[in-house]
């Protein structure tokens, strides 16, 4: 065992494609997430604009064919077609395909997670907004909005784990992430246990630690509840 | 409730512990094993081993499956083509396909190929899943220390594809380059060490190192002779360059103390080289220059 750790991870400095791989991950995830909210955020108003009122005929139909394209067809397709075919004669980071892609590809799901937070609200609510003297955008921004965002937050750190566990497939356009590190290691001492299961326990640990933070953030923003 | 989870958390701490022994064996088996030892005893073994094998064979189960593992992305020792019949009965042919096809014959055995990742090839043999590795795999020290390798069937040497134009001309410089390579493989372990780890980007295929090639994201790749010869002639506007990155020997891998099977496949490739056959499943693919 002890010879196993010291040919995966010390001999050669080895632990550095870890350490580094580590790095890639979270950076990709992180601004993922942030592109993947953004994006979200907007369509999920746009939805449910149009379901509410039926404004916004156009802009809705676009967003159902995004959201159709992206949630159709597999994010490891989605990402070697950025990489190979959108981005093909250009030298371009690949830190930052990644990003875009898993951006993109999250802000499908948030959007839907979004929508389905507006939705939830009572319509009893938003007409109470209205009678009161806010306008349609007051209302959401004041009283709908809040509500939903503390009702998506547990299906909203769902995607953000599965997005972190997601970010493996990257290794398929070369990625240096996490994966791909104990991937390196495993091709160079042919040991299939060390690597693998010390990555898988790091994700573990990441998925940990992001798990209790939202806990967190749930239990203040239950707060208001009582 | 509770018991069935104490029961699951049981089984599964006596399987991590289980693994965690079969690691500690193969390591010690590799100390007490030098390459340098191994080698030899290979060839004293297969003198005798030709008539030990014939034996052996009849004894062989009839319809026994010999499972080979290889990466069927590597043109003309292993690939895909829908046009032809492997030796199992399926579309993956090739140089290594056929000669693990003859030696299965030679055996008596039934060939099933199974078509997973380069890196993956020797945890599968380690863990019993497939019997030998056949995928223009070259020996080196590294893969010593957990497989044992049969005579080597056929020599390789590592090149260089760079796009026309290019200013590369030799090994010398690639320096300060980024370099495409297949990960795992002999070009990747050799590039990573010569021109340090940040240079070199490692995608799961060859194939998809020479797309990033053609499409200037790497300014070379490194890869064995034959399938080089293939990419480069189905790509327009890419070339090999004269000076050979590295040479080396392609040999067959079997589970590290596997020596029965092991004797069999030397005695197997033996009787094939002697034939002619080997030269010929060879000749098949590679056209002579």
């Amino acid at each position: 065992m002890s010879q196993g750790i010291y040919l995966n991870f010390i001999k050669d400095d080895r632990w550095k494609y870890i350490t580094d791989g580590l790095k890639v991950t979270l950076e990709v995830t992180l601004f993922a997430v942030l592109i993947g909210i953004a994006i979200g955020f907007l369509i999920a108003v746009v939805r449910s604009t149009y379901d509410k009122t039926g404004k916004l005929k156009l802009l809705n139909g676009i967003c159902k064919i995004y959201l159709t394209v992206i949630r159709g067809t597999p994010v490891l397709v989605q990402l070697m077609i950025i990489y190979f075919v959108i981005f093909g004669p250009v030298k371009i980071s690949k830190v930052l395909v990644a990003v875009i892609s898993f951006g993109i590809n999250s802000g499908a799901y948030v959007a839907e997670i979004f929508r389905s937070g507006i939705m939830s609200i009572d319509q009893g609510q938003f007409e109470a907004g209205r009678s009161l003297g806010f306008n349609y955008v007051q209302t959401m921004w004041y009283i709908i909005m809040p509500q939903a965002f503390k009702n998506v937050l547990p299906a909203l750190g769902n995607e953000f784990i599965s997005l972190l566990k997601e970010t493996s497939v990257g290794s398929y356009i070369a990625l240096q992430d996490l994966t791909k590190g104990g991937d390196i290691i495993r091709s160079r001492t042919y040991d299939a246990f060390t690597p693998l299961i010390a990555v898988a326990l790091i994700y573990l640990g990441l998925v940990l630690l992001f798990s209790w933070l939202i806990q967190i953030l749930e239990r203040r923003l239950r707060q208001s509840e009582r | 409730m509770k018991k069935k989870v104490l029961c699951l958390l049981m089984a599964a701490a006596c399987a991590a512990s289980l693994s965690a022994c079969g690691g500690g064996a193969s390591e010690t088996t590799a100390a007490a094993a030098p390459d340098a030892t191994t080698a030899e005893g290979n060839t004293a073994a297969k003198a005798e081993d030709t008539t030990a094998a014939e034996e052996e064979k009849a004894d062989a189960a009839e319809g026994k499956q010999l499972i080979m593992a290889t990466n069927a992305e590597f043109p003309p020792y292993e690939y895909h083509d829908s046009s032809m019949t492997g030796p199992d009965g399926s579309d993956i042919v090739g140089i290594d396909a056929e000669i693990a096809g003859a030696i299965a014959e030679n055996l008596g055995m039934e060939l099933v190929i199974e078509d997973i990742a380069f890196d993956s090839i020797i945890p599968e043999l380690q863990s019993g899943k497939a019997d030998i590795g056949a995928a223009g795999m070259t020996v080196t020290e590294d893969r010593l220390v957990n497989v044992d390798f049969s005579d080597t069937y056929a020599t390789a040497v590592q090149v260089i594809i760079v796009t026309e134009g290019s200013e590369i001309a030799g090994p010398d410089d690639l320096a300060e380059k980024i370099i495409g390579v297949q990960q795992g493989t002999t070009g990747d372990i050799y590039a990573s060490d010569d021109f340090g780890d940040e240079n070199v980007d490692r995608y799961p295929k060859g194939v998809d190192a020479v797309q990033a090639l053609l499409q200037g994201k790497v300014d070379a790749v490194i890869i064995d002779n034959e399938p080089a010869k293939v990419f480069v002639s189905e790509n327009e506007g890419l070339k090999l360059l004269d000076a050979a990155y590295a040479e080396e020997e392609y040999a067959i891998a079997v589970k590290k103390g596997n020596t029965e099977l092991l004797d069999q496949i030397n005695g197997a490739l033996a009787e094939l080289k002697e034939s002619g056959a080997l030269d010929e499943i060879v000749a098949k693919y590679i056209s002579a220059e």
